[in-house]
Formats: C-alpha cells, structure tokens, sequence
C-alpha cells in the first residue's frame, strides 16, 4: 500500500513538472513583478470605494440569540504572555486601564470598570475570517465614537490605531481603521461576549468590533488607542499586523 | 455560433452559405470576452482553490467553523498506521491520497492542504497572494459578464442566437439534438451557423446562471456588502451557504468548460480556434454526398 502510494505521489510529481507547472511558476513569477502586483493589489482600493458608495453608513446584519454559534472559534494569540497582563489578569482586570492617546486634545486613562459604566451597544453579530469560516456572538461595549469625542479627537487625526497586549508569532500585533468606520455606530470596544466577560482566548479585557470588515481587524487584548494624521511610522506602516506581515489588505470589507 | 447580420439574416434571395465556405461567425465582443474569460476564470479557480486550502471544510447557513457540522470537507489523517488524505461528503469518505489533502510538493516535502500545488495560485500555500489574485480578477469577470450582457442585449445577441423559441423547446427537438449530440453528428452548411438547443441551454445557463451566481455568492460572503445588501446573503441562506455554492458552481463552471473543450476538439478544434480568435469560420461540408454513398 504505501508502495503504491508513493508511486502515485512520484507520478503526480512528474505531472506537475509538466505543462501545469510551468503555467503555475508562471503566475508565481509574475506575481514577483512589483508592478504587475500593485495593479493586482489596487483592486483594494475599488472594494473600498464601492462599499464607501454604496453603503458608508449601512449597519452589519444583527441575528438574534437563537442564531448564536455553540462554539465560537478562537483565532490568533489565544494567550498572552506578557507578566503585567498576566497579573492584570488574574486581578480580573481591576488595576487595568485603557489608554487614548495619540492626536486627541484631552488623552484618557479609562480603567475597565469606567468602560462598563459608559451608555453599552449590545450586538449580536456575525464575525467572518478571511480563511472563510464564520461564527455568531453577542458584543457588548461602548462605542468607539463615544471615547473619540471624551477624548476630543483632534481635526487632523485620520486614523485610529488599536495596540494590543500580544505579541503575535513574537511582534505586536496591532491594527487600524479610518473615521468612517470609527465612528459607525457598531463600531465598539467589547468588554462582553455572549453575556460575559471577554475570556483571555477572544481578546480580554478589550476587543475592538468592527463589524462591516474581516476578522483580523477585530483586534483583541487592547490597551492603548492613538488617534494618527498616518499609518506610516507604526510598526511596518501598513496599518496592522497582517497587513505589514502577511500582504492582506487594509481594508478587509471583502 | 451567432454570426453577422448579413450571413444570418440574408435577405431571402441571396445565395444562402453552403458547406466548405468561409464565414464571419464571432463578433469581437464575443471574442474579446471569450479570451479574456478564458484567463480570467482560469486564475479565479486556482486562487480559489487556494483560498478554500485556508479553511478546507464547507457548511450551509449563515456561521459555520470547526466545532460546527459541515457537508464538505477535505483533510489528512491517521488511518491505520499510516497517514492518508480524504475527501468527505456527509457520512462518506474516500481515500484521496497523493491528490487531496495530502500530497507531496515539488521538492519532496509532504504537504496537508487540501488542493495540490499544481492547481493553486500561487503553487505555495499563501492566503493573502491568492486572495490579491481573486479579489482583483473578480473586478474583471464582473465588469466583464455586466458589459457582455449589454452588449449582447443592445446587439440582439441574445435574441437571434440564445433565445430558444418556443418550436426548440418541443420534446421532439430536445429529443433529436440529443440524439445527434450523442452520435457526435455536427451540423454542417448553413446549419452550422447557429447554435443548437442544447448549446443554447449551456451559454445561457453560464451567461444568466453559473457567472452570475459565481459573482452574487462571491459578494454575499463580503461583510462590508452584506451590511449594504443583506438580501444578497438571506437569499441564499447565509454567509456560510454562500461560500458552498460558491464552491458548487466553480465546479459547475469546471463541468461546462470539459464539455465544452471536448465538443471543440470533436468539431474541428482548428476551425473552431480560428473563429473564436479571428471570428472566420469554415462552415463544414454537407453530409448529405458521403451518406448516399453509404
């Protein structure tokens, strides 16, 4: 049997050697091409502004509780390593704060209880992978938009940097969103999933939900938001973790 | 197989185009859209081959992931001491060793995604490349489909050469193509110059059914148009429904083109390339002298 199977394996070898090979290394060696990528890599331009066109204000579906998935999938960092989180963590978060900072015109330190005193957006919503899988929960936190205006976001700030406590294949992992999507009304800082808090595996004591765009926008384990005039100069500059170390689009509405 | 007004539509007098003569069948619009379909399908099946590599199992309804039950699904696992790759499809299962889920890449390595490197985009596992593949080509296939479907309306396309009147529907009709298909017996003369009720099915069913259902359940698993056309998604029962049919009719595309090559290469494949690419068409010989003969 395993004799066999190596066999097909050396036949299917040969095949690919052949005439798909060479179409394949083909695509791959075009791909290479800086310009023939970019063209590749401007449709994300068109996915934003025909979205932005289309619905710049449009709400994410919302289910209802019967809709909720048995088992909501983990992804990314599940645990952080990091001691000061660790010990954040066992106090249950009472000693942490959330920092917002960045081009605001009053910077705010805002510990977990002040969050949960806040005006709350519940929302059950559907959280969609870029691998393709999906999973419904329940979000509960204030709106991103309410702790912009306390914070008095400056005019010339356009984007909002979410830093996150894990470090995610050893960097930082971190992302951001522009004002439109900061200031959409499920946009919120999730303290609660599902009716409790947020456990360690989906980013506690903090996630960001964006809803209209791919979960590797909803950062998790969130400590510091910084208002910016760019994304260059953060981390590798293009404007989150994947996005600098993985090629996937900033804009992750498709 | 839908020609110029002035081969298909002669004024009743002219000589009508026999067997043996060269005629213009495609227009550019077809042409053109028929190459640029080619490549451009091509490359959206194999980056979406790769895309589903990133999460080889399928569900129906709106979430769906690992904990969840799935109607597809292809993997790698231990069977009986020695590891094998599968394809799963409800309660069964087959051994797809070497081809699916398992397989050995170019340079020896044993590898565990699902589809192999020779029908991916790119040949090594990479998410982001062949979503920047597909998410750019996609823009061409549906800009492409809108403005062939335009063109075909204003140019009366549609209506001369993929309408199925009312007499080709009749069983008799159905019943007589099919038959002639079967016995690979082509038209010939003048009869070659327009498409035959089954061909009609097969473009229209890809025309209004398969490219545009490739596109809409590609749209539907986008959450940024879900938020402005939830329709999209509740229609076909949700994000993960979208993403199976999705799967199910790239297939359904991969069946019309083996049919489709295969009817090319048995009809002449040299004459049928010539007038896909220059839109010049050798109408073949009637039968009729041979068939005495016999």
């Amino acid at each position: 049997m395993s004799r066999l199977l190596l066999s097909r394996r050396r036949l299917i070898g040969a095949g690919a050697a052949g005439a798909g090979g060479l179409l394949l290394s083909g695509c791959d060696r075009l791909f290479d091409n800086p310009m023939f990528r970019q063209t590749l890599e401007g449709a994300e331009h068109l996915h934003q502004a025909s979205q932005r066109a289309l619905g710049r204000n449009a709400l994410a579906r919302e289910f209802g509780a019967g809709d909720i998935s048995p088992v909501f999938r983990a992804n990314g960092s599940r645990s952080v390593a990091d001691p000061a989180y660790r010990a954040h963590l066992a106090q249950g978060f009472a000693q942490w704060s959330l920092r917002v900072d960045g081009l605001v015109a009053r910077p705010l330190a805002l510990p977990l209880a002040a969050l949960k005193a806040l005006p709350q957006r519940p929302q059950i919503t559907r959280h969609d992978c870029v691998e393709g899988w999906s999973a419904i929960g329940q979000w509960q936190g204030p709106r991103l938009a309410l702790l912009l205006d306390m914070a008095r976001l400056a005019p010339e700030a356009r984007y909002i940097v979410f830093h996150c406590a894990d470090l995610y294949r050893g960097l930082p992992y971190y992302e951001s969103i522009d004002l439109v999507d900061a200031y959409h009304p499920q946009t919120i800082l999730a303290w609660g999933m599902n009716g409790r808090p947020l456990e360690e595996a989906h980013g506690a004591p903090l996630r960001l939900r964006v809803e209209r765009q791919l979960g590797y926008k909803q950062a998790k384990f969130v400590t510091r938001i910084e208002a910016v005039s760019s994304l260059q100069g953060i981390h590798g500059g293009q404007g989150g973790y994947w996005e600098d170390n993985g090629a996937y689009a900033w804009y992750a509405g498709i | 197989m839908h020609c110029e007004p002035g081969v298909s539509e002669a004024p009743s007098g002219a000589p009508q185009p026999r067997g043996g003569d060269l005629v213009r069948r495609h227009r550019l619009a077809t042409r053109l859209w028929h190459w640029v379909n080619a490549v451009t399908l091509l490359v959206l099946l194999m980056s979406g081959l790769m895309i589903f590599n990133a999460h080889p199992r399928l569900y129906w309804g709106e979430y769906g992931a690992n904990f969840d039950q799935l109607w597809l699904a292809i993997g790698s696992a231990r069977s009986g001491g020695h590891e094998i790759g599968y394809l799963r499809l409800g309660h069964m299962q087959w051994d797809t060793s070497g081809w699916l889920g398992l397989w050995t890449d170019p340079n020896g390595g044993l590898q565990r995604r699902a589809f192999p490197h020779w029908a991916t985009i790119p040949t090594s596992y990479s998410l982001a490349f062949a979503r920047i593949w597909h998410l750019a080509f996609a823009w061409v296939l549906a800009l492409g489909l809108t403005a062939y479907l335009l063109w075909s309306l204003l140019s009366r396309h549609l209506q001369r050469d993929i309408h199925i009147t009312r007499a080709e529907w009749s069983l008799a009709n159905l019943w007589a193509d099919l038959r002639s298909h079967a016995a690979l017996r082509f038209p010939t003369g003048a009869e070659a110059l327009h498409y035959s009720v089954f061909q009609k099915i097969a473009y229209a069913g890809v025309l209004f059914g398969l490219l545009p259902m490739m596109i809409l359940t590609g749209l539907a698993m986008s959450p940024g148009t879900d938020a402005w056309a939830p329709l999209l998604t509740e229609v076909v029962g949700g994000r993960q429904s979208a993403r199976s049919l999705h799967f199910l009719c790239a297939w359904g595309l991969v069946g019309f083109f083996l049919v489709h090559v295969a009817m090319v290469v048995l009809a002449g494949p040299l004459n049928e390339l010539r007038s896909i690419t220059t839109g010049w068409f050798r109408l073949p010989r009637e039968r009729d002298v041979r068939e005495e003969g016999a």
